[in-house]
């Protein structure tokens, strides 16, 4: 495997007496040395998890047996139809997670998203129903309605100095409020049955041909992006990962988004809001790695003093960052009514805001800002609606669902910390 | 080949490049600085040494922008200038890592190098070319790091004074002010910043070196800038003095505690250090040596 050898040669100074130690210190790869091949990657991966980079595994490990207990359990659960039921609730509670995990980046938190989204709901069902918006309108406004409360709720923290925890708080109720609201005497609002909104975010599926040549597409895209990464690279004597590399990663995905597209479509399909939802964690995923702007809400939340000498500006990005943060809420709750099919004063109540959050911080999105990725969203989100899909289906009340979903919720934390400590044993 | 580091032409080695005058500051009743000078040259390396209080601190706030002079003339490269403003430091070429460091402990070394002036391509982060220059500036400066995509975090103090050192070298300085770069140091991590600085010193630019330790300060120094009570106490080239001298100096007689106590130590003059104790590091066991 001559591409993975260390490019850069690293010529001891004259004179300057060298003890042989700094040899390998020297490597410009993404990794130090390495064995070739299988065993190369097998020796990352344990030096990974020793020193508590975890990334996914937890996660990944947690869905195994979540899917093992909930399928010995009721055979109904890895059914197509079961799937599909899943994929329908997630959606929502996802999209609010993205946010969420925007603003944990910072190292700050959103208490308002469920009540944001509620408003947002409330707002675009009048807005469609009673009072005869389109539904692109009723969708603008609502979305608007959203970015306007995080305007506000951003500019009272960055402008006056009042704790995000504060400002939020205050915001649930606040906006809780404005929900009842809006909703009026009756109390609830359902969206005209068969129209767009309501078809939206239950009747309509992505089926075989089109999502196949979705999966391919998503595929070939990353596959091109990752070699023309990797041609760049190796174009300027940088340590490069071979191209086998890169077709067994897109490859991986490939199979993993056909095998997701051929069990959905065996029922119903991949609903267009899952497809959404994916879309969103992907461009926020390539915002957050691949941008000025994402760069510096990683270091605002890992040290907010040095992002501010670096000269971002601080203040701008997190109000923007609560602004994005309030907009998915916004989205998430557009997504809840049409997949609910109406708005009534119990919506985005109860459990959503503590699985937002949960999602963002089970999917390895660290709440004390710095650490994170828009993908913990995607996975977070799974193993919560798969932990309350499961439940219900073995016929479990609302109250043992509480309580499971929060020793998950504990778990992941601890997992968090523990992690935390072999990082820091390991020096990272 | 983009050179990272421009050697600067206007200034050559031995030329004054930051001529102070005069300065005065005070804060309120406190009169911190009293008609000091304070020259830096290019190619050298001054130390401003002096005891807690004697207005070292106040003097590099006057040179970096964050605290500006009450009064008194700055000349940079011969012309005066104002320096209101941490930026307008930073435009004349002037850049000082303070004590702190302020690194992103969860971004890469590339990440903290860049941060704030990321090369971009296409509207996205450009890591290639920010990765090579990365290396092609430690590697002039011969920094010894892990991979340069290794978190801040994982690196120990040593190797985060570099990163902050080769920082400051991104904005093509004329001059560099180093705020006690070796304090909390490991004996290894210390000398590889110490090799550091002689490497800032070899590209031509004007190194300033804030520090208690006098080891240090006469194993780099050129000049040593003796402050006192918010005075010019003294300005020694380093192989006129030792270190007796630089500390009479300091406290302002010959008969001071450092002095009783090499005494005691009887015969043995030199063996007596003022050095203040090395804070244990976790990681200098590890530390090359170079």
């Amino acid at each position: 495997m001559s591409e993975r050898t260390v490019v850069a040669d690293q010529e001891p100074k004259p004179g300057a007496g060298v003890a042989g130690a700094g040899t390998a210190a020297g490597a410009p790869g993404e990794r130090l040395s390495r064995r070739g091949g299988l065993a190369g990657y097998m020796d990352d991966f344990v030096a990974r998890l020793r020193s508590g980079e975890l990334g996914a595994l937890p996660v990944i490990v947690g869905l195994v047996v979540i899917v093992i207990v909930f399928q010995s359990l009721n055979s109904v659960f890895l059914s197509s139809g079961n799937l599909v039921n899943l994929a329908q609730s997630i959606p929502s509670t996802g999209i609010i997670a993205i946010g969420v995990v925007l603003v944990l980046l910072l190292g700050e938190i959103d208490l308002s998203v469920a009540a944001v989204s509620g408003s947002a709901g409330a707002v675009l069902a009048v807005l469609n129903a009673n009072r005869g918006y389109s539904p692109l309108v009723a969708v603008v406004l609502a979305l608007a309605v959203g970015a306007a409360i995080g305007l506000l709720q951003g500019l009272v923290f960055t402008r006056l100095g009042v704790p995000s925890f504060v400002v939020t708080l205050a915001g649930l109720l606040i906006w809780q409020g404005l929900q009842l609201r809006v909703l009026g005497e009756t109390g609830s609002v359902n969206l005209p049955v068969g129209q767009a909104l309501q078809k939206f975010g239950q009747a309509s599926f992505v089926l075989n041909t089109l999502g196949y040549a979705l999966a391919v597409a998503v595929s070939a895209l990353m596959f091109l992006s990752m070699l023309r990464q990797a041609q760049r690279r190796r174009a300027a004597g940088l340590a490069a990962r071979p191209v086998t590399e890169l077709a067994i990663r897109a490859g991986a995905l490939l199979v993993l988004l056909v095998v997701v597209v051929y069990v959905l479509s065996q029922d119903r399909g991949v609903p267009w809001t899952l497809v959404l939802f994916l879309a969103l964690v992907a461009v926020v995923d390539l915002v957050l790695r691949r941008t000025r702007y994402g760069r510096a809400i990683f270091a605002i939340g890992g040290n907010i003093e040095a992002a501010r000498r670096a000269g971002i500006n601080v203040d701008r990005v997190r109000t923007s960052v609560f602004v994005l943060t309030s907009t998915f809420a916004a989205l998430g709750g557009i997504v809840a009514a049409c997949y609910l099919g109406g708005v009534d004063q119990q919506f985005q109540g109860g459990d959503v805001l503590i699985n937002s959050i949960a999602a963002a911080v089970i999917g390895g999105t660290s709440l004390f800002g710095g650490r994170g990725r828009a993908l913990s969203a995607l996975l977070g989100v799974l193993v919560i609606g798969a932990i309350a899909n499961g439940l219900l289906l073995v016929n479990l009340k609302q109250q043992d669902r509480y309580i499971i979903t929060g020793v998950v919720l504990i778990a992941s934390v601890v997992i968090d910390s523990l992690a935390r400590r072999g990082r820091q044993a390991a020096g990272r | 080949m983009t050179a990272t580091v421009r050697e600067r032409p206007p200034a050559p080695t031995g030329t004054p490049v930051l001529s102070l005058r005069g300065i005065n500051k005070r804060f309120g009743a406190v009169q911190a600085l009293t008609d000091v000078d304070f020259d830096v040259v290019m190619g050298e390396v001054v130390a401003l040494v002096g005891d807690n209080g004697a207005g070292k601190s106040t003097l590099v706030k006057v040179m970096s922008g964050v605290g500006p002079a009450d009064d008194g003339t700055i000349e940079f490269e011969g012309r005066p200038v104002a320096i209101p403003t941490p930026h307008a430091a930073q435009d004349l070429g002037i850049a000082t890592v303070f004590q702190d460091l302020a690194l992103c402990d969860n971004l890469d070394v590339v990440g903290n190098l860049y941060l704030g002036r990321e090369v971009v391509r296409i509207g996205a982060l450009d890591e290639v070319e920010m990765e090579r220059r990365s290396l092609d500036l430690l590697r002039q400066l011969a920094a010894r790091l892990p991979s340069v995509r290794t978190r801040v975090a994982g690196l120990s103090g040593g190797q985060r004074q570099v990163v902050a050192i080769s920082r400051s070298l991104l904005g093509e300085p004329a001059v560099v002010i180093l705020d006690e770069p070796t304090a909390a140091l490991g004996v290894a991590q210390t000398a590889q910043v110490l090799n550091l600085v002689e490497r800032l010193r070899e590209r031509g630019l004007g190194v300033v070196l804030i520090s208690h330790n006098l080891a240090d300060v006469f194993a780099v120094a050129d000049r040593i800038v003796v402050l006192r009570l918010g005075r010019n106490g003294g300005e020694f080239p380093v192989q006129d003095v030792n270190q007796d001298d630089v500390v009479a100096a300091i406290t302002g007689s010959r008969e001071n505690v450092v002095a009783e106590r090499a005494a005691r130590r009887a015969g043995h003059p030199e063996a007596e250090s003022v050095e203040e104790p090395d804070a244990e590091t976790p990681h200098g066991a590890e530390e090359e040596v170079r």
